[in-house]
């Protein structure tokens, strides 16, 4: 079952096709660790390639190979439950019969025996202990409780605790936040990002939400209509200005850089990113808790607006020289999408076409970005 | 008050019975589970065929039965050749019309009660490490149990309260065939309705007291609801 394949990486060519139209179609070769966000609308087939993975979908036909582990191939189709993996549905998905507890006996006691002789291998599959899981998770008041008697949120820290002791080598989680209102994404969302560290496998985080993505993935996998339409690291395909986005969603990039300066008088941050130095407001990160000085942020597209000469007399603090590098026209007729490069690094702004006409624009030149506000996501 | 006969007419029945209910869960489970996954277009027929007996005739079904269970029927040909002798009048033969007669009394519980579960928590079974047979025993079976305590509830009864299909396959042979409602019915004939009184209390309390047991312990264990199968009308 093992191959030659490079051990630290997936292998995905899927293709599946469902009757009323609607066809799978993926060739991706992703990095064998960290959070890959698989982002479209709705139907975009996300959940269909998740499933593809998993082996529930038994019309699956390709290749797919997962550190070095053939999962699927000519003559290898291993069943759901021999592939070791876990996840993550977006709704409710306790063995109802079961208490929180039983739950993640039910994992933890099928969790060695699956995979081959290289699961075993220490370092290669996660081995955290139940007790730290519990912790991490907060649910151990809650493991006597049977899962009607949990919120959506606390059942989804269950789901999660178990699927970390099931000890996969592969995580899926499909949009595990998707049935929660607001407040309690935001009470989920540490909990998510802890999985990261405690997994120590790849991650396929499926998502419609640029926030979750921008968030918590180290790089993106965009669908649109059953076929990848863009992969790489997250500011590169958010910048994108061909992805389709969710209905209300503004394009935008991710940078990331450390906190260098504090001005406290003024109550602002500088954080060094590669496209250029931002300031942002101070205490914001604390609220965030990051901790080692390092804050991702996102940039919308609609909150950068150009001009050809710097101007000192204005209320925005953030002015960045770019390029520019293509210009797009929305449907509507009346916006235009200008993706930058600002010290190499994408920046998208969305003006009105008659700016971009007014300002002459055109690939390759020289422009300010002016940015009115900076949201920090981690 | 109740005669020796009036007994062992008693623990026939309930013998019948026991055995009966326990091969319909053993044959009804994989053909309930068929019908609650299947796509296949035998689906319906299959369906149709397990739900017969819940519109025939029950003296239709024991005159079929009795012509297949006969020396020169298919059943009882294949009997004789394996040197079983022929099942008609025999406890056998009562058992398997009974198996029959009975057999969408358990399937139809338990095919809602499957229904009812959904592939998703097979499919989170799976997903845990949990081959085939580990999710049947421990994710579809506690899943159905009110399908199942219906299914015994009710397989069980049907069997007990069975007369067509009695009289015209077993006949009214004592500690053979002769069960309590065939019994009572002879006791009617004969206008010994005092007799006919005292079993038939016998079978009012005994009926009453099995299901007061088992709706109170379904009720007791919270298991109404997901699964809890409609009951199939009753005809006989």
């Amino acid at each position: 079952m093992t191959d030659a394949r490079a051990p630290e990486s997936l292998t995905v060519r899927l293709g599946l096709s469902r009757a009323g139209g609607f066809a799978l179609n993926v060739d991706l070769s992703l990095p064998g660790r960290g959070v890959t966000a698989i982002f479209g609308p709705s139907g975009s087939g996300k959940t269909t390639l998740l499933r593809c993975i998993a082996g529930l979908e038994a019309g699956a036909t390709g290749e797919l190979h997962v550190n070095g582990q053939t999962w699927l191939g000519p003559g290898v189709c291993l069943p759901t439950h021999k592939r070791p993996l876990a996840y993550v549905f977006q709704e409710a998905s306790l063995l109802p019969h079961l208490t929180a507890r039983q739950n993640l006996a039910y994992a933890a006691r099928r969790a060695s025996g699956r995979g081959t002789g290289a699961a075993e291998s220490p370092g290669n599959a996660s081995a955290v202990g139940e007790q730290d899981v519990i912790d991490r998770m907060g649910i151990a008041p809650l493991l006597d409780r049977k899962p009607g008697q949990l919120s959506g949120g606390e059942r989804q820290r269950v789901a999660i605790a178990r699927a970390l002791l099931a000890r996969p080598r592969l995580l899926l989680m499909d949009e595990p936040l998707a049935a929660l209102d607001a407040a309690r994404k935001e009470e989920i969302l540490p909990y998510i990002e802890q999985i990261r560290d405690l997994a120590g496998v790849p991650v396929l985080y499926v998502s419609h939400s640029v926030t979750e993505v921008a968030r918590l993935a180290d790089q993106v996998v965009a669908m649109n209509e059953g076929r990848v339409v863009g992969q790489g690291a997250v500011a590169e395909v958010l910048s994108g200005l061909d992805i389709a986005l969710p209905e209300g969603e503004d394009t935008g990039v991710v940078w990331q850089g450390p906190i260098v300066e504090q001005r406290a008088e003024w109550h602002l941050s500088r954080v060094a990113c590669a496209g250029g130095d931002l300031w942002i407001q101070q205490g914001a990160e604390s609220r965030l808790g990051v901790s080692d000085g390092e804050v991702r942020v996102r940039i919308q597209a609609r909150d950068v607006s150009l001009s050809l000469k710097p101007f000192e007399q204005t209320s925005i603090i953030n002015h960045l020289p770019a390029v520019v590098e293509s210009i797009y026209e929305t449907s509507d007729g009346a916006q235009a999408l200008v993706r930058l490069r600002a010290a190499g690094q994408p920046l998208v702004a969305r003006i009105t076409r008659f700016s971009a006409h007014h300002l002459g624009l055109h690939t390759g030149q020289p422009v300010w970005a002016h940015i009115k506000s900076v949201a920090i996501v981690r | 008050m109740l005669t020796d006969a009036d007994l062992s007419a008693l623990w026939l029945t309930l013998r019948l019975a026991t055995v009966v209910t326990l091969m319909l869960l053993v044959i009804g489970t994989p053909i309930a589970w068929w019908l609650a996954r299947t796509r296949s277009w035998l689906r319906g027929p299959v369906g149709a065929v397990v739900a017969l007996p819940l519109v025939l005739p029950p003296t239709v079904l024991g005159f079929y039965l009795l012509i297949a269970l006969g020396p020169n029927g298919p059943v009882g040909g294949l009997t004789q050749a394996l040197g079983l002798g022929t099942l008609a009048f025999t406890f056998w033969g009562l058992v398997l019309a009974s198996v029959i007669y009975s057999l969408p009394f358990v399937v139809q519980p338990l095919q809602n009660a499957m229904e009812a579960i959904g592939e998703r928590p097979l499919e989170v079974a799976a997903t845990l490490g949990a081959g085939p047979w580990d999710r049947f025993f421990t994710v579809i079976l506690p899943l159905a149990r009110p399908g199942y305590l219906t299914a015994i509830v009710l397989g069980f009864a049907h069997t007990v309260g069975e007369f067509g299909v009695v009289l015209m396959i077993g006949g009214n042979i004592p500690e053979e065939t002769r069960v309590v409602s065939v019994q009572i019915y002879d006791h009617v004939e004969a206008l010994a309705y005092g007799q006919a009184h005292g079993l038939s209390a016998v079978m009012v309390v005994l009926s009453f007291a099995v299901l007061l047991v088992l709706y109170g312990f379904r009720r007791r264990a919270g298991l109404w609801g997901a699964g809890a199968a409609p009951v199939p009308e009753h005809r006989s």
